[in-house]
C-alpha cells in the first residue's frame, strides 16, 4: 500500500479546469463532425479558460494564507492564484485571436486541447514549491508550445520555429534539470523552504556547487522569459509561429517565468540575495540593451514585437532585482497591462495578416489605422502601453518598477531604464507613424480587394485588450491591492 | 460648482474629445468640437468670477483631491493658482481659436482631428492645474500625444523628421523627469505639490530644469523647434508656440521656483545665460529666416527666453512681468501664426522673396498684421511693453547687464517685426501673390479680432494679470517668499519722499508721538 498524499483538489482546480477542456477538445476532434468542430472546440476551450480564470479568483479569494499542499510540492496562496488569472485571461484573448484564423480543419481539436493544456501547465508551474514540480510544469507547458509553434506544418517557417523552439527550449530545460541537480547535490533538499533552510542549517551560502546550480536555474528560466543573453530563438520562433500562438507565449510564457523566478529566488535562495539580484540586474541591463536597440532595425512587426518583448522582460526584471516588496508588487501590476497588450498588439498584426496573406513589415502597415479604425486606434495603445506613455497602464507598471529599483537603492538601474525607454520610443513610435501617417497611396500598395475580413471574436479581444490596457491606468488602485495581497505571499 | 470647476476645466474637453470620436458625426465633428471649447472658454470665464485672487495659506482656488493609489501616496490633486489660472485661460482662448480656425479651413477625418485637438486641450489644461507631481508629469506626457500624431498626420511634407525630431527631444527631457519625478516623491514619501517640502538636490532641479528648458524651448535645446514649427498645420503651430511652450514656464514657476529655492538661486546665472543667448540668438535667427513661419518661430525662441528671464529674475516684478509676457506672447504667436495661415492659403508660400504688397487693397489682413506685430515689437502702451519691462525691471536688480542684454532682445525683435511686416504688406507685389487674393474672410476675422482684441484689452489694463498673478497672504507669496524688486537704498530722493508723504497721509489720527519710530520703520535708508 503506497501513502497518498491528501489533495487539496480546490487549489488545483485552475490547472484541472484548462485540462479538463482540452480533454473535451480531443475528444471532439474524433466524435464531432468536422462543420461542428471549431466552434465546440472553440467554445470548450474558453470555456475552459472561463473556467480556470474563475476558479483561479475562487482560490485567490479564498486562500489569504499561503501554504503548501500535496505534501509540500505546490503553493496555495494569492501569488499564484493572480499569475493564473493573468494566464487565464491571456488564454481567453488567445482564443478569440485563433478563432477565425485560417487553420487546417484536421487540427483545430488539437489546437485548442494544446492551448488549454499549455495553460493549466502555466497555471501549475507558478504555485510549485519544489524543484520537481516546478520541472514538471515547465516541461508540461513547454512541450505543448513546442508543437503549437509548428502546427501550421503546411508553413516552413511555423516548422522552423517549432524545430528550433525545441531545441533550444530543450536546451534551457536541460540546464535548468542540471542546476536542479546541483542544487539537490549540495543541500540534499528539492523543495524551495527546505533549499532555504537546508543552505542556512549547514552554512552552504558560499558554496560554489549551490552558486553554480542557482546560476544554472537562473539561466534556464531565463531562457523560458526569453531574456539577454538567453534570448537567441525569441525572433524566430515568435516570428514563425501562427501569430496567436506567438501573442499567447509572449504574454503567459513571460508571465510565468518571471512570477515563479521571483518565488524561487526569494523561497529558496533568500541567503544567496546578494549574489542573485546582481545577477538579475545583468540579465535586466543585458535585456533592455539588447532588446531595444536590435528592435530599432526590425522591419517585421512580429519580430519587432518580439525584440520588444525581450526588453519588457527587462524591464520586470528589474522589478526582481529590486527584491522588495515594492518589486514583488510591481512585477504582477506589470504584468497585468503587459499581458492584454502583447496578445492585443499580435492580434493586430494577425488581422492584417490574414487581410494581406503575407508577414506584415512596417511598409505594408501603412494605412491600416484609417482603414481599420479599432485595431488602428487599439494598436496605437498598445504601442504607447509598451512605451510607457501616460493613459495606459504600462506607464503605471514602469513607474512603479522604476519606484522599485529607486527602493532599493539602485538609482543606476532607474536611469538604464529610463534610457531605454527612450530608445524604445523610436521602434514603437514607428509603428503607429506606419499606421497612420504614411498613406497606403503613397506605396502603391494595394489590399487584395473587397472588405477586410469580419472578425467579430478578434475585434472582441482587441477591444478588451485594449480596455485592460487604459482601464489599469485609472484603476491603480485595486489592481495593487490585488498585487500586493498576491505579493504577501512570499518572503519579500 | 466651485470646488468642481478645475476638474471640469480637464475633463469636460476630454469627454469632448470621447463623443467626437465616438458618434458618428462625421463632417459635424468640427462643431461639436468648436462647441466643447468655446463652453470650455465660459467655464474659465465662470471660473475667472470665482477666482479668489487674494487667497490665503497654500491651497489653491478650486481645491480637489482624491487619491488615486495610495501605497505610493500618488492622488488626483487639481487646482489653480493665480498664475497658473492665466495660463490655463490662454490655453482655452488659443485652443478654441485653433480649433475654429481649423473648422473653417477644414481638415481631413475631421473625427480624429477635432478629436485630437479636444485631447490636447485637457491636456494643456491639466498640466497647468496638476497639484500632484506625478499627476503633472502624466498631463505633461499626455500633451506630446496629439501633438505627435496631429504634426505627424496633418503636418507638411517633412513632418516625418519633424516628429521624430520633436519627441526624441521632448521625450529625452521628460524621462530625465520622470527620474526626479520618482526620486522627489518617494523620498518624500507623497507627489502632493501642496504640501511636499522644497528640496535641495541639484540632480533633481537639473532633472526638472531640462524637461522644462527642452519644452520652452531654451538656447541650445531648441533643435526640434524650427522643423515642428514650419511643418505642422498654422493652427497646430499656434498651439505649440502659444500654449504648450507656456508649460514649461508654468513647470519652473511651480516646480524650479516653488520646490527647489536652493539649486534655483545657484543655477540662475548658467539659465539666465542660456535665456539671453536665446533672446539674442533666437532674434537675429528671426532677423534673417526666409520665411514668415521662421520669423514667428525663431521670435518665438527669443520671447521664450525673455520669459525666462524673468521667471529666474526671482522677484516679484520678473515673476508677474513672465506670467504677463507668457499670456502676451502666447496670444501674439498664435495670431501670427493663424495669419501666417491665412497667408499661405493665398499665396501657397510663406517665402518672404515671394511675398510682398499685400497690404494694397486687403485692409483689414494688413490692420491685424500690423496690430499684432506693433504689439510684438512692444511699443510702449502694449501689453508686451508692460511684459517686458517688468521683466526688464526685475532683472535688473539682479545685475545690470541682464537688464541690458534683454533690452538688446528688445530692440531685435522691432527689427524683425518690422522686416516681416513690411517684406509682406509693403513694397512691390511679390510673386507668389496673385491679384485676386481676398483679404480676410469674415470667418477668419471671427478668429483674429478676438486674440487681437484680448491683447487690445491687456494693453489697457496689463495689471489684470501682472498684479494678479501671485497670491499674497499676509504679504507674502504663496509659492515661496520672493525677494523685493528694488531695494530702497536704490531708489531716488524723490521716490522715498513721495513714499514718505504717502505714509504721513496713511498715519492713523493722535499718532505723532511714535512717528519718528514709524518713519524709520518704513524707510531703512534713513536709519543711523
Amino acid at each position: 500500500m503506497i501513502n497518498t498524499p491528501s489533495v487539496d483538489w480546490f487549489a488545483l482546480s485552475p490547472s484541472l479546469v484548462a485540462v479538463g477542456a482540452a480533454a473535451v477538445c480531443l475528444l471532439a476532434a474524433v466524435l464531432v463532425p468536422r462543420w461542428l468542430l471549431r466552434p465546440l472546440a472553440g467554445f470548450t476551450c474558453a470555456l475552459g479558460f472561463v473556467g480556470g480564470l474563475v476558479t483561479a479568483a475562487l482560490v485567490y479569494w479564498k486562500s489569504p494564507d499561503a501554504h503548501l499542499i500535496v505534501a509540500d510540492a505546490v503553493s496555495r496562496d494569492r501569488f499564484a492564484a493572480l499569475a493564473q488569472m493573468i494566464v487565464m485571461g491571456s488564454g481567453l484573448l488567445a482564443v478569440g485571436v485563433s478563432y477565425s484564423a485560417r487553420m487546417r480543419e484536421d487540427h483545430i481539436g488539437e489546437y485548442y486541447a494544446l492551448l488549454a493544456t499549455a495553460a493549466g501547465g502555466m497555471a501549475f508551474l507558478v504555485s510549485a514549491t519544489n524543484l520537481m514540480t516546478l520541472f514538471l510544469g515547465l516541461e508540461w507547458f513547454s512541450v505543448c508550445l513546442y508543437v503549437l509553434c509548428a502546427i501550421e506544418t503546411d508553413l516552413v517557417g511555423s516548422l522552423e520555429a517549432g524545430l528550433k523552439y525545441l531545441i533550444i527550449g530543450g536546451m534551457g530545460s536541460a540546464v535548468l534539470l542540471f542546476g536542479s541537480a546541483l542544487v539537490y547535490g549540495s543541500t540534499g533538499e528539492l523543495g524551495f523552504s527546505a533549499i532555504a533552510d537546508a543552505t542556512r542549517a549547514n552554512d552552504l551560502a558560499t558554496d560554489p556547487i549551490l552558486l553554480v546550480g542557482l546560476a544554472m536555474i537562473l539561466a534556464g528560466l531565463a531562457f523560458k522569459a526569453s531574456a539577454a543573453p538567453f534570448h537567441m530563438w525569441t525572433p524566430d520562433v515568435y516570428e514563425g509561429a501562427p501569430t496567436p500562438v506567438t501573442g499567447f507565449m509572449a504574454a503567459a510564457t513571460k508571465a510565468v517565468a518571471l512570477v515563479l523566478a521571483l518565488r524561487l529566488l526569494t523561497v529558496a535562495f533568500p541567503e544567496k540575495e546578494d549574489v542573485w539580484t546582481i545577477a538579475v540586474a545583468f540579465l535586466a541591463c543585458a535585456s533592455l540593451a539588447w532588446g531595444n536597440l536590435a528592435a530599432l532595425v526590425q522591419r517585421r512587426v512580429k519580430r519587432l514585437l518580439a525584440y520588444s518583448s525581450i526588453s519588457h522582460a527587462g524591464f520586470m526584471l528589474i522589478a526582481i532585482a529590486a527584491a522588495n516588496e515594492l518589486g514583488g508588487r510591481a512585477l504582477l501590476y506589470y504584468l497585468i497591462p503587459y499581458s492584454a497588450i502583447s496578445i492585443g498588439a499580435f492580434a493586430v498584426v494577425a488581422a492584417r495578416e490574414r487581410e494581406l496573406a503575407e508577414p506584415v513589415t512596417l511598409d505594408n502597415l501603412a494605412g491600416f489605422g484609417w482603414e481599420r479604425p479599432l485595431l488602428g486606434v487599439a494598436m496605437f495603445s498598445f504601442m504607447l502601453g509598451f512605451a510607457g506613455f501616460p493613459l495606459t497602464g504600462g506607464f503605471v507598471g514602469k513607474f512603479y518598477v522604476f519606484s522599485a529599483a529607486y527602493d532599493r537603492g539602485w538609482t543606476w538601474l532607474v536611469i538604464v531604464g529610463l534610457a531605454a525607454t527612450l530608445v524604445s520610443l523610436y521602434y514603437y513610435l514607428a509603428v503607429i507613424r506606419a499606421m497612420y501617417m504614411r498613406p497606403a497611396a503613397e506605396l502603391g500598395f494595394a489590399p487584395i480587394g473587397g472588405s477586410p475580413p469580419r472578425e467579430a471574436l478578434l475585434s472582441a479581444s482587441v477591444f478588451a485588450a485594449m480596455a485592460v490596457n487604459v482601464g489599469s491606468f485609472f484603476a491603480v488602485q485595486p489592481l495593487i491591492d490585488l498585487s500586493k495581497n498576491a505579493a504577501k505571499a512570499i518572503p519579500l | 460648482m466651485t470646488g468642481w470647476l478645475a476638474t471640469i476645466l480637464v475633463f469636460l474637453p476630454l469627454a469632448g474629445a470621447l463623443l467626437v470620436w465616438l458618434l458618428p458625426i462625421g463632417r459635424f465633428a468640427g462643431s461639436l468640437a468648436l462647441l466643447v471649447a468655446l463652453a470650455e472658454v465660459g467655464f474659465w470665464i465662470n471660473a475667472l468670477t470665482r477666482m479668489d485672487f487674494n487667497r490665503a495659506g497654500p491651497a489653491p482656488n478650486f481645491d480637489q483631491q482624491t487619491t488615486w493609489f495610495s501605497d505610493l501616496h500618488v492622488s488626483y490633486h487639481v487646482g489653480f493658482y493665480a498664475f497658473s489660472f492665466w495660463l490655463a485661460g490662454l490655453a482655452v482662448v488659443v485652443m478654441a481659436a485653433a480649433i475654429a480656425y481649423a473648422f473653417w479651413v477644414g481638415r481631413e477625418r475631421p473625427r480624429a482631428y477635432f478629436g485630437l485637438m479636444l485631447f490636447l486641450t485637457a491636456a494643456v489644461v491639466g498640466v497647468f492645474a496638476a497639484q500632484d507631481l506625478l499627476l503633472f508629469y502624466v498631463f505633461f506626457e499626455a500633451m506630446m500625444i496629439p501633438l505627435y500624431v496631429l504634426i505627424g498626420v496633418w503636418g507638411g511634407p517633412g513632418r516625418m523628421g519633424a516628429t521624430v525630431k520633436f519627441v526624441i527631444y521632448t521625450m529625452a527631457g521628460s524621462l530625465l523627469m520622470l527620474a526626479a519625478v520618482i526620486v522627489f516623491g518617494l523620498s518624500r514619501n507623497s507627489f502632493d505639490l501642496v504640501s511636499t517640502e522644497p528640496s535641495n538636490s541639484n540632480w533633481l532641479f537639473l532633472g526638472f530644469a531640462i524637461a522644462f528648458a527642452v519644452k520652452a524651448p531654451l538656447f541650445p535645446l531648441h533643435g526640434w523647434l524650427p522643423d515642428a514649427y514650419r511643418e505642422s498645420s498654422p493652427e497646430v503651430a499656434a498651439v505649440l508656440s502659444g500654449v504648450i511652450s507656456k508649460a514649461a514656464i508654468f513647470g519652473f514657476i511651480r516646480i524650479c521656483f516653488g520646490k527647489f529655492p536652493g539649486p534655483f538661486d545657484d543655477f540662475r546665472v548658467v539659465i539666465l545665460g542660456l535665456a539671453v543667448s536665446g533672446l539674442v540668438y533666437g532674434s537675429l535667427l528671426a532677423f534673417r529666416a526666409p520665411d514668415v513661419r521662421g520669423v514667428i518661430a525663431y521670435s518665438s525662441l527669443a520671447q521664450m527666453g525673455l520669459i525666462t528671464i524673468g521667471v529666474f529674475a526671482e522677484n516679484t516684478a520678473g515673476v508677474s512681468g513672465a506670467v504677463l509676457q507668457s499670456v502676451n506672447h502666447g496670444l501674439i504667436s498664435a495670431t501670427l501664426f493663424l495669419i501666417a495661415g491665412a497667408i499661405e492659403r493665398r499665396t501657397a508660400t510663406g517665402n518672404l522673396d515671394r511675398l510682398g504688397g499685400m497690404g494694397r487693397g486687403r485692409p483689414a489682413l494688413a490692420t491685424m498684421l500690423m496690430a499684432t506685430g506693433i504689439i510684438a515689437l512692444a511699443v510702449p502702451g502694449s501689453s508686451a511693453f508692460a511684459g517686458e519691462f517688468l521683466i526688464l525691471a526685475g532683472v535688473f536688480s539682479s545685475g545690470w547687464g541682464w537688464a541690458v542684454a534683454g533690452a538688446t532682445g528688445i530692440v531685435l525683435a522691432a527689427m524683425y517685426m518690422l522686416r516681416l511686416i513690411s517684406a509682406v504688406l509693403h513694397e512691390r507685389p511679390g510673386p507668389a501673390v496673385p491679384e485676386a487674393a481676398l483679404d480676410l474672410r469674415p470667418a477668419e476675422l471671427g478668429i483674429l479680432v478676438p486674440l487681437v482684441a484680448c491683447l487690445l484689452a491687456l494693453s489697457a489694463w496689463p495689471a489684470a494679470i501682472s498684479a494678479h498673478s501671485l497670491e499674497h497672504s499676509d504679504g507674502k507669496p504663496v509659492l515661496r517668499e520672493l525677494v523685493p524688486a528694488t531695494d530702497y537704498r536704490e531708489r531716488t530722493r524723490e521716490q522715498l519722499l513721495n513714499e514718505l508723504a504717502a505714509a504721513l497721509k496713511s498715519l492713523p489720527p493722535g499718532s505723532g508721538g511714535s512717528l519718528h519710530e514709524f518713519v524709520l520703520d518704513k524707510t531703512p535708508a534713513f536709519a543711523p
